[in-house]
């Protein structure tokens, strides 16, 4: 018989390997090519074929903060520094403010159930079954009627409450999988019941509450459609501003917005990545078994 | 003193009557097992004195205080689990200090008892990992160590052993059993191994559809078992429970009182006591044999019972023999040296003094 090298069990060989980085290349390859757009010159960016050797340039970064807007004007602060504000600062306080709500809810919901517990549960998510379109005319008419356009508390609010259903059914499946022993464990050792939530519960959850926390900052992160109708000029966010940049004189400037996108992702980019362990565990929560 | 008292102890979840007016006494310093198949109610009691659970109906008496309405950081009562519900962000140290801080220790305080702690159950080089680091035996030994080290009321169990392998099941079963002896206080232990039960237990609760079916020490639930069920329940290999009716009842030498019993058309008699006298003849009674009160004979006379050796299962020592007799099933253990072949007819004569006679209801007749 030939002899076959004997591989460990649970060690790839090169070939899977190699298949494997192909594939992920195929996934990765339209953010790599904005990543490398951004760095390209205008004529570079628009070359037939691909350019995928060339010199690389910061103008387009630079333009996303300072450019010319009107012909032989000079160059004028575009804005975006505060933009991108807002997006940190809306995203950032609406997510945790949901996480904050939603923990507290889910652990309601997980550990003292209302009598039709799943019924309140259904209709927390109702309100994610249909396109955000379609609820946006009465949510338009209410900013409008109690003076929320425009304003960060409003699109806070909005935010927060948009991701509340998720934030709670994530983070109630993570309180349903905990070993209730542990809790009683601890009232038995004299905890009062916000210490075993705070003391015991919590702690345990920490990788789950991490993958809500990812998820829902990419959800807000990237949402368009509330922002573009409920924000103004001071409170605009970054995906409205991009969308405005589309156009102009000489036709869409593709370095411009690759450089502004490549700007867009790296907060997702770098929570994802802080966050990537807790990621993993949380979305395997409760797969493995004691 | 602090005893546990429960009267007429009751649950009900919807329609299932798990725990059915349960009265039960453990004294200071008694460590009492609940015995009983799952879904027997032991766990539901024990929950209730621990007050995870509240009791439908019925008293719950610690040191002679209903504590019925208090919530359970309040009994003052210790528990082990039977996943030992260690808390996995904390270290040992920090899980054993854990009780300790709702007492409102001082930190001096808290090392102190933990010191001594470690030192019982051996716990001093593991105090700084955590809960998963941890192998089955070092666990178990924490969650013994976190109840323990501050001084309740009382000790519960639940299951202590049941998560061991063999080896650390016995060396747990001794080092438990020395650690409670050192503490006056009233301990309880679910458990449905007998061996567990047997050999921690200073008396045993032996449960069954939510009713305690005796309460005794280990000695008499062995050798007085009040029913069928307590006699099938206690005892490797279990008890063999014929059913037979009885003939008559003679006086045997001596005094003593000797049973005439028809077993599927074959006649046996054999010593009974005398409470026996008191059945009316021709009715309907079980008999009782522990495989170890079975001795081989010859077959033929009247004090032994004909069977064919069906199966021989070695145990080491000894060997338990399979026996056919008109059909129905009987054990009997004998010593490994013993020569038999299956197939082969015995004589089965029964131990003086150990034949239990069940009446027709199945208790036990003395």
């Amino acid at each position: 018989m030939a002899s076959r090298e004997v591989r460990a069990i649970g060690q790839a060989g090169w070939g899977r390997t190699l298949g494997a980085a192909a594939i992920s290349l195929i996934y990765f390859f339209p953010v790599l090519f904005i990543i490398m757009t951004a760095f390209k010159t205008r004529s570079d960016a628009l070359a037939w074929p691909i350019k995928f050797i060339f010199t690389p340039t910061l103008s387009n970064f630079i333009s996303v903060f300072f450019r010319v807007t009107v012909e032989g004007g000079a160059a004028e602060a575009t804005g975006f520094g505060l933009y991108f504000f807002n997006s940190l600062f809306i995203g950032g306080t609406s997510v945790l403010l949901a996480l904050i709500i939603g923990t507290s809810a889910a652990y309601g919901f997980s550990r003292f159930p209302l009598r039709g517990n799943d019924t309140y549960l259904f209709m927390i998510l109702t309100t994610r079954m249909m396109p955000p379109i379609i609820a946006i005319i009465p949510i338009f008419v209410l900013f409008n009627v109690f003076g929320l356009s425009g304003t960060y508390i409003g699109i806070i609010a909005l935010y927060t409450a948009f991701n509340l259903p998720f934030s709670i059914w994530m983070v109630k499946s993570f309180f349903d999988d905990l070993d209730r022993d542990m809790e009683d464990a601890a009232r038995m050792d004299g905890s009062s019941e916000w210490k075993v939530f705070r003391k015991i519960c919590l702690p345990q959850v920490y990788a789950g509450l991490a993958a809500t926390f990812v998820f829902a900052v990419i959800l807000t992160w990237n949402e368009f459609v509330f922002a573009l109708l409920l924000t103004g000029t001071q409170t605009r966010t970054v995906p409205v501003q991009i969308v405005r940049t589309i156009g102009g004189a000489l036709g869409v400037d593709w370095g411009l917005l690759s450089a502004l996108e490549t700007l867009f992702i790296i907060p997702v980019v770098l929570v994802t990545f802080a966050l990537q362990n807790q990621l993993l565990r949380g979305v395997t929560f409760g797969t493995i078994r004691r | 003193m602090s005893e546990i008292r429960l009267q007429q102890l009751t649950k009900r979840f919807q329609n299932l009557l798990a725990v059915d007016r349960v009265d039960l006494e453990v004294a200071p310093g008694e460590v009492m097992c609940l015995l009983g198949p799952s879904g027997c109610g032991k766990t539901t009691t024990l929950r209730m004195i621990a007050g995870l659970e509240s009791a439908t109906d019925g008293n719950i008496l610690i040191a002679g205080k209903r504590v019925n309405d208090l919530p359970a950081r309040e009994r003052n009562v210790a528990m082990t689990f039977q996943f030992y519900a260690l808390y996995p962000s904390l270290t040992v140290a920090e899980n054993l200090a854990y009780p300790l801080h709702a007492d409102g220790l001082s930190r001096t305080q808290i090392n102190e008892r933990i010191a001594q702690v470690s030192k019982v159950l051996d716990l001093e080089g593991i105090l700084k990992r955590r809960p998963h680091q941890l192998g089955e035996g070092e666990k178990q030994r924490v969650a013994v160590g976190r109840s323990i080290v501050r001084q309740p009321t009382c000790f519960l169990f639940d299951e202590p052993l049941s998560r061991l392998d063999i080896q650390l099941r016995q060396q747990m079963r001794t080092q438990i059993k020395e650690v409670l002896e050192k503490l006056d206080k009233p301990t309880v232990i679910v458990t449905h191994d007998q061996i567990e039960a047997l050999t921690m237990a200073d008396r045993i609760a032996v449960m069954r559809d939510g009713r305690i079916e005796q309460v005794a020490t280990p000695h008499d639930l062995f050798a007085y078992p009040v029913n069928t069920f307590v006699a099938g329940f206690i005892g490797t290999p279990q008890m063999n429970l014929v059913e037979a009716t009885l003939r008559a009842v003679e006086d045997g030498p001596d005094g003593t009182a000797r049973g005439r019993f028809d077993l599927l058309g074959e006649s046996f008699a054999a010593r009974v006591e005398p409470g026996v006298r008191r059945l009316p003849a021709g009715g309907r009674v079980t008999l009782g044999v522990r495989p170890r009160s079975f001795v081989l004979a010859p077959p033929g006379g009247e004090e032994t019972l004909r069977a064919t050796l069906d199966l021989v299962e070695p145990m080491g020592a000894e060997l338990l023999l399979h026996l056919l007799q008109h059909g129905s099933d009987l054990r009997c253990v004998v010593r490994h040296t013993t020569r038999v072949t299956v197939g082969e007819t015995v004589g089965l004569r029964c131990k003086p003094g150990q034949l239990h006679v069940f009446d027709e209801n199945g208790a036990l007749v003395q």
